[in-house]
């Protein structure tokens, strides 16, 4: 059997995310490709085709698929499918968005964001915001499949496959207009080793920045936050950590004036180690956390950023 | 413009779902059920669209049809948009627990009879968390698609639609008719005021079987268990900063 991996690309190079999905097809077999789409995609392809496993690198450039729009890139792997048992992508918002497309017009029911891979047809993922657990087999000839990251470790770097040219489609019926990404020097929210969380304690916009930000500067941490703070204007809606927005996984989680709903303990929960500083000392976070610490923000922060050095 | 808008009878998104003992489900029994709330965000964009509310222009949306695949008490969801103010339902009865793709082509056969400029519904349910029938439905109609909308504009025979995406937001431009699935802060849906629950009981509802629409809706998944996830204990609490930092730095995660 062969897998296709279609890659999450991030300019002249792959995300990690990539790395991860290739370990989770690993798993299916051992006869990986990964496709790397998008006008001016030669350099990430080099960088796919230096992932551990990987058999080679196929490289579809056309304008049309500039920006992963759903429309292009399903015509470019329902193209390739034949060749494949399995397809698999991580599950970002562009492989959510194209791999249940691709699904569709290749008459198989897609499994979405599986966090194991029991066999070559059976997986488990979750339902009810993570609330249960659905291990499901799949009768289907070919697979389709969005890997959640955080799930899977990232394979390493060192290989050194070929990196061969494919038919890229046009654009459809759907034209990109525009993007305004969230540039900041911290790392990446779905990435990040350490990230700080804050809830709709910390009162407004500018008193959650004037908290998070240094904290989070200070531990080379990415912000995250409760959808309660998102909801109430004091983060970015892309900062938000939960059921309905990023699933982490770091190795370090730190809440801080957050009470822990449900929604929200369904994207932090698989950290390795959580942190809970809030004033609540019944709040559900700590039912999770690790480490708890029950005060001020307003005071432990600044204690906390003293003792950090 | 005709809207239809597909919704979902799912679990309350406040009722904590719990594993049945005999791990083949959740359990559903004497739980409280509701309209899933994506769907509710499309049905109040629908009804803001032929309101002329916020930014669409009033009559944007002529006609919002409701459609349904479920179980009978499914009608109450219906009933549910049409009190906020859509104008007739659709029910496709099934008892069956259908799979996206059998929903998103029984939706084909819908959209094919009733010829809507656009389908508008939510990105995912909160029961099967598939996020994957807006898009599969577009890829059997061959229409454009645009997902987790956080803004639709329509003008010109065009959606032109602001998606929330890891990173920020990215907008595109569909050619209508097209598919939009719905994200979380697109709008705030309205609770039905009484006088429209009374008029919504006089709307129309049709009741269809699966079977009226002769598509294959066989499952390709097996369900072989549902299990509850691994529960993380309580930890301990600290004192202070210092110590707390110690015991990361002893955790090795710092």
């Amino acid at each position: 059997m062969a897998v296709l991996v279609i890659a999450d690309r991030d300019g002249d190079s792959v995300r990690d995310t990539t790395h991860k999905t290739v370990t989770a097809a690993l798993k299916l077999s051992g006869d990986v490709d990964v496709l790397v789409i998008g006008q001016g995609s030669k350099a990430a392809a080099d960088a796919a085709a230096k992932i551990a496993g990987v058999r080679k690198v196929l490289l579809a450039e056309s304008a049309g698929l500039g920006h992963q729009l759903a429309e292009a890139v399903e015509a470019t792997v329902v193209g390739l499918a034949g060749g494949y048992d399995a397809i698999l992508s991580p599950a970002t918002t562009d492989g959510k968005n194209f791999m249940p497309r691709i699904a569709a017009k290749l008459d198989v029911a897609p499994i979405s964001d599986i966090i194991e891979v029991v066999s070559n047809d059976t997986f488990v993922r979750p339902i009810y915001a993570g609330n249960a657990l659905e291990t499901v087999q799949s009768s289907d000839g070919k697979k389709v499949i969005t890997v959640r990251p955080t799930s899977f470790d990232a394979a390493a770097e060192g290989g050194s496959a070929k990196v061969e040219t494919v038919a890229g489609a046009d654009a459809g019926k759907a034209a990109f207009v525009s993007e305004e990404m969230v540039k900041s020097d911290r790392p990446e929210l779905g990435a990040a080793k350490i990230v700080v969380s804050g809830g709709r304690a910390l009162g407004s916009a500018e008193e959650f920045h004037a908290v998070m930000d240094p904290l989070a500067d200070k531990l080379g941490a990415a912000v995250g936050a409760s959808r309660a703070a998102v909801d109430a204007g004091y983060a970015p809606n892309d900062y938000q950590v939960g059921q309905t927005g990023k699933v982490v996984a770091p190795a370090l989680y730190i809440a801080i004036g957050i009470s822990g709903a449900i929604q929200h303990l369904a994207g932090m929960k698989d950290s390795k180690v959580i942190v809970a500083i809030n004033k609540d000392a019944d709040a559900p976070i700590f039912q999770v956390a690790d480490y708890g610490i029950v005060g001020d923000y307003k005071v432990v922060v600044p204690e906390l950023m003293k003792a950090l050095g | 413009m005709k809207v239809l808008v597909p919704v979902k009878r799912v679990i309350d998104y406040n009722v904590k779902a719990r594993v049945k003992a005999d791990q083949t489900g959740v359990d559903l029994a004497n739980v409280k059920m509701s309209m899933n709330p994506f769907d509710e965000i499309a049905v109040e964009e629908a009804v803001r669209m032929k309101e002329g509310k916020e930014h669409h222009a009033a009559g944007t949306a002529t006609e919002i049809v409701v459609v349904s695949i479920g179980v009978t008490q499914a009608q109450e969801t219906i009933r549910t948009a049409l009190a906020m103010g859509a104008d007739r339902g659709l029910l496709i009865q099934s008892d069956a627990d259908l799979e996206p793709l059998a929903v998103a082509k029984l939706l084909k056969a819908v959209v094919d009879e009733e010829k809507p400029d656009l389908v508008l519904l939510g990105k995912q349910s909160i029961d099967g968390d598939n996020n994957a029938v807006g898009q599969m439905l577009a890829a059997l109609l061959d229409w454009p698609q645009a997902t987790f909308a956080g803004k639709i504009v329509l003008a010109d025979g065009k959606a032109t639609v602001t998606r929330e995406v890891d990173g920020g937001l990215q907008t595109l431009s569909a050619a209508l008719p097209a598919v939009v699935s719905v994200d979380l802060r697109l709008n705030t849906p309205r609770y039905a005021s009484l006088p429209n629950i009374m008029k919504a009981k006089k709307k129309e509802i049709a009741v269809k079987a699966v079977a009226d629409y002769g598509v294959d809706t066989a499952p390709r998944l097996t369900v072989k268990k549902v299990t509850a996830p691994p529960t993380r204990s309580a930890g301990i609490k600290v004192a202070d900063a210092a110590e707390l930092v110690a015991k990361l730095k002893t955790a090795g995660v710092l």
